[in-house]
């Protein structure tokens, strides 16, 4: 099968890269651009484990072809600090302990940027509902919630 | 030197505080990596095929056509895993888990492997491969495969543990007994006896991160292995014994992992990975698809169970019985023998009897789930418990203490308890203000209360101070939710340093000793053990050399907040040495200094907790809401307040899931019908209240700080709590789990039909 060339911006840089029509942008995130920040935990957009921004959707990247990066521009976990200042979300998803194994996290983070930025002053029901997409098994969401709310709060007054 | 246990009062400086976990900022940027985010030059990838069927025979297995494809480096097959186990029957059933050999036992049990030069090469390769399969009749329900004409599952298996040595072979792999007393005398001193029969279903971990590994065999026997576990010691030995290697020869390094909740503790495409790499001469990466998880690695037990208690007018229970039964998939367990040692564990009887059997059936092998077996047996006695108090008038917290376990009490299952929770934890309950909120229609309010035994094992921690004054703790116990924070909490303790100034890693198998897995909640409670006895051990020569370093005897010199101090009037004018000072001299003065330990964690404190759970009923849909959750439980000492209160609410939820929504459904032809997570609904954010949280700490006489283990105990009571709740909400008793829309439907219009 012929390879697909594709020119996409992700996280601000414009990458080049081949890709097979049948591979998903998450297999092409992880396994062709090193990026593993995206976890795969279903493949079938039902965890949100994968999760990423594109041209300002939140979508599952496991069920969105890499050929369809194409002239799209894609925002991923490793994305989101600023050289080594970390992003509202990730500092408070650390001060309120909102991670036990960490696997979910980076899904959430990214869903809850997208949530913050469509919504900055999401109540309760608004966060939870938010980010029903994406599972987390370890924490019962208590702590993750806690955070958004908190980083919100911060984003606001920044 | 000889290391002191036992819990000693001191005062805290750092163990109680709540930083930042060291693994945090890897963990919120994308870099740390678990089990799938490594990779080797010249990798392949493996896939496994299974079987589609519930019970048949392997005929004959062909793999020419597969092996011929382009891009195919190796197939195997259960002929490549030889048995090696010498006789050691539960290492042959995981053999033959990982690979069926002349069965195949449940609907995905491996049969045969590729390793591809891609994904879509390895996926083409399994279905070139040609398995004629006798299908067999099969069973999945547990109290189907208890019946003497159910189909046999292994016709070696005869039922231990009863009086008489059976004659037939059965499904029942063993029969268990505890309790002490005459429980025929005491339900004859009883005024109110209830009985009643429950049902559980199956349910899973449920872990985010399927298992994942890379393996890499070398041609000259060596062999690295990167895997996601909560035991890469535990794997180590399963893999060398199963692929006839030396231990010291196959080093295992855990990854990050996503979440194992038991799930983890034993092997299943690690010796396939193993041994394809081995066949090929090339690393092979072998990752888990989320319908592999589900239909082939580790769900918890179906039960089905029978309970009867007789109460005297004046609440004091006088006789317990149960008769619990659990499946255990196709291979022995001992599951129904945990089950029947928690069902009563949390009450002060005087006549208790419970019997447990193990039932095979054709689904996959049953691994620990979280406190394995005891949340079915607490949702079957709490449940009774609940109804007892209801016939005799009494509350049900009030009910409960007059019958609570206390310090002396001879536990249902054997050993005399120490200091234990159960007791504060329930009159915590009784004045705890959501006890008190009022509840609209269609809502009803249940507790219940949970045990877990908790467990300590063999443990190696090596402490290294590096000559900058920075210490570096290597540890063995797989981090699976914060003990990284927490070990570096204790040995900031005893060191009497900042916690800034550690940095804890989970080492390989290569570079510490041996470690039990992480499970039993021993992670913290073990290692932080090993973590303070071999920061005393390090103190000793901080002591020494500071002793060189001022020319005085070493019984002159103590440790107090990270200095030396030299004690005496003589000494007056020495002062004290700070760590980092005696670190930096540390190359003139006996070289590198550092403190190990290798200790089994004896003492293990056993763990007790009770909930409080509000939900509404829709009396319309069935459909249940959580409205309002309450845990209380004794943590000993809570090292990491924060990584504690997380356990707890991560044991509610996933107890919330498996009381109203979670099970795994067969259909008749013993298929898995709901392999994801879109059919096997697990909680999500809009499912769930804030979880409130009540740390009691009720220090283990056996730690020297206090500590208990705190994971496991939190999913013990949340299925009972909820099938209170929801009980008291629909205005009747519902007897299974899960309590979906329509078995609260059918319980309703049933209760209505009189």
């Amino acid at each position: 099968m012929a390879g697909v060339a594709v020119s996409t911006t992700i996280n601000g840089d414009t990458i080049e890269y081949l890709c097979q029509p049948d591979e998903t942008l998450l297999d092409v995130l992880r396994d062709r651009l090193g990026l593993t920040g995206a976890k795969e935990g279903c493949g079938t957009g039902d965890c949100g484990a994968c999760s990423v921004i594109i041209d300002d959707r939140l979508v599952c990247s496991c069920l969105v072809l890499g050929a369809e990066a194409e002239g799209r521009r894609i925002e991923t976990v490793e994305g989101m600090a600023h050289g080594d200042k970390l992003h509202p979300l990730q500092q408070k998803f650390l001060e309120h302990a909102a991670l036990q194994c960490g696997i979910c996290t980076p899904g959430f983070l990214i869903a809850a940027k997208d949530l913050l930025a469509k919504n900055p002053d999401p109540t309760e029901e608004e966060i939870r509902f938010g980010l029903a997409g994406n599972l987390c098994r370890c924490t019962g969401y208590d702590k993750i919630v806690r955070a958004v709310q908190d980083a919100a709060t911060v984003m606001k007054g920044a | 030197m000889n290391f002191d246990p036992r819990f000693s009062g001191r005062k805290f400086a750092s163990v109680g505080t709540r930083p930042i976990r060291p693994d945090g900022v890897d963990k919120v940027t994308g870099r740390a990596r678990y089990g799938a985010d490594f990779n080797m030059a010249g990798q392949l990838v493996g896939r496994v095929l299974r079987s589609p069927h519930a019970h048949a025979k392997i005929r004959k297995i062909d793999t020419s056509k597969a092996e011929a494809l382009a891009g195919v480096k190796a197939v195997i097959t259960a002929a490549d895993l030889p048995d090696l186990t010498d006789g050691d029957a539960a290492m042959y059933d995981i053999l033959d888990n990982c690979m069926a050999r002349t069965k195949a036992l449940y609907d995905g049990h491996a049969v045969a492997a590729v390793a591809a030069i891609d994904a879509r090469t390895a996926r083409q390769a399994l279905k070139l491969i040609e398995v004629d399969y006798e299908v067999l009749p099969h069973v999945t329900d547990v109290d189907e495969a208890m019946q003497h004409h159910a189909p046999l599952i292994n016709d070696t298996v005869f039922t231990e543990g009863l009086e008489e040595k059976p004659v037939k072979p059965s499904n029942v792999t063993k029969r268990s007994q505890f309790g002490h007393g005459d429980v025929h005398q005491g339900f004859g001193h009883s005024d109110f006896i209830v009985e009643r029969s429950f049902k559980t279903e199956q349910t899973h971990q449920g872990y985010i991160e399927p298992h994942a590994c890379v393996a890499n065999v070398s041609t000259d026997g060596t062999a690295d292995l990167w895997v996601c576990t909560q035991g890469h010691f535990v794997y180590r030995q399963h893999c060398a014994q199963l692929l006839g290697m030396e231990a010291s020869k196959l080093r295992v390094t855990s990854s990050e992992i996503g979440g194992g909740f038991g799930g983890k503790t034993h092997v299943w495409a690690e010796p396939v990975a193993l041994a394809l790499s081995r066949k090929a001469g090339r690393p092979v990466k072998l990752v888990m698809t989320r319908d592999e998880v589900f239909r082939a690695s580790g769900p918890t037990s179906a039960t089905s169970i029978d309970v009867k208690i007789g109460a005297r007018k004046d609440g004091t229970i006088t006789a317990a019985e149960a008769t619990l039964r659990y499946s255990a998939g196709p291979y022995a367990g001992s599951w129904a023998e945990i089950g029947a040692m928690t069902a009563f564990a949390c009450y002060r009887l005087d006549n208790v009897k419970t019997v447990g059997f193990e039932v095979l059936v054709n689904r996959p092998k049953t691994a620990a789930y979280r406190a394995p077996s005891a949340p079915m047996a607490a949702f079957a006695v709490e449940s009774t418990v609940d109804e007892l108090a209801k016939e005799l008038g009494m509350d049900p917290v009030e009910f409960r203490i007059r019958n609570a376990a206390q310090e002396g009490t001879r536990s249902s299952y054997g050993p005399v308890y120490g200091p234990i929770g159960i007791g504060p934890t329930l009159e915590a309950v009784k004045v705890h203000p959501h006890m008190k909120a009022p509840l609209k229609k269609n809502q009803g309010r249940g507790m219940a209360c949970g045990f877990w035994f908790n467990f300590g094992g063999q443990t190696c921690v090596d402490l290294n101070i590096g000559m900058d004054g920075s210490v570096s703790l290597a540890v063995g116990t797989v981090d699976v939710g914060g003990s990284r924070a927490s070990l570096s909490l204790v040995a900031a303790e005893e060191l009497g340093i900042d916690y800034s100034q550690l940095k804890a890693i989970v080492a390989d198998t290569s570079s510490l000793g041996y470690n039990d897995m992480t499970d039993g909640s021993r992670g913290t409670f073990s290692s932080s053990m090993a973590t303070i006895s071999a920061a005393r051990n390090a103190i000793k020569i901080l002591r020494e050399r500071a002793a060189q370093m001022w020319d005085i005897s070493v019984d002159d010199v103590v440790w107090e907040q990270g200095h030396a101090v030299a004690k005496g009037e003589k000494h007056g004018n020495l002062g004290k040495l700070s760590l980092k000072e005696i670190a930096a001299k540390s190359g003139t003065t006996g070289g590198p200094i550092a403190g190990h330990s290798e200790l089994v964690a004896d003492g293990a404190g056993v763990s007790f907790a009770t909930h409080i759970c509000d939900v509404e009923v829709d009396p319309e849909t069935g459909s249940t809401r959580v409205i309002r959750y309450t845990v209380v439980q004794d943590a000993g000492k809570a090292v990491h307040p924060t990584y504690v209160e997380g356990q707890y609410q991560g044991g509610a939820a996933q107890g919330i899931g498996w009381a109203l929504n979670e099970e795994y459904i067969y259909g008749k032809d013993g298929r898995l019908q709901n392999a994801g997570f879109l059919d096997y609904r697990i909680p999500v954010c809009s499912d769930l209240p804030m979880i409130d949280t009540q740390i009691l700490e009720i220090p283990n006489p056996n730690h020297p700080y206090g500590v208990r283990g705190v994971g496991e105990t939190s999913i013990v009571p949340p299925l009972a709590a909820i099938a209170n709740a929801v009980s008291n909400a629909a205005g009747v008793r519902m007897t299974h789990i899960p309590m979906s829309p329509p078995r609260i439907l059918a319980a309703i219009e049933a209760e209505r039909e009189g």
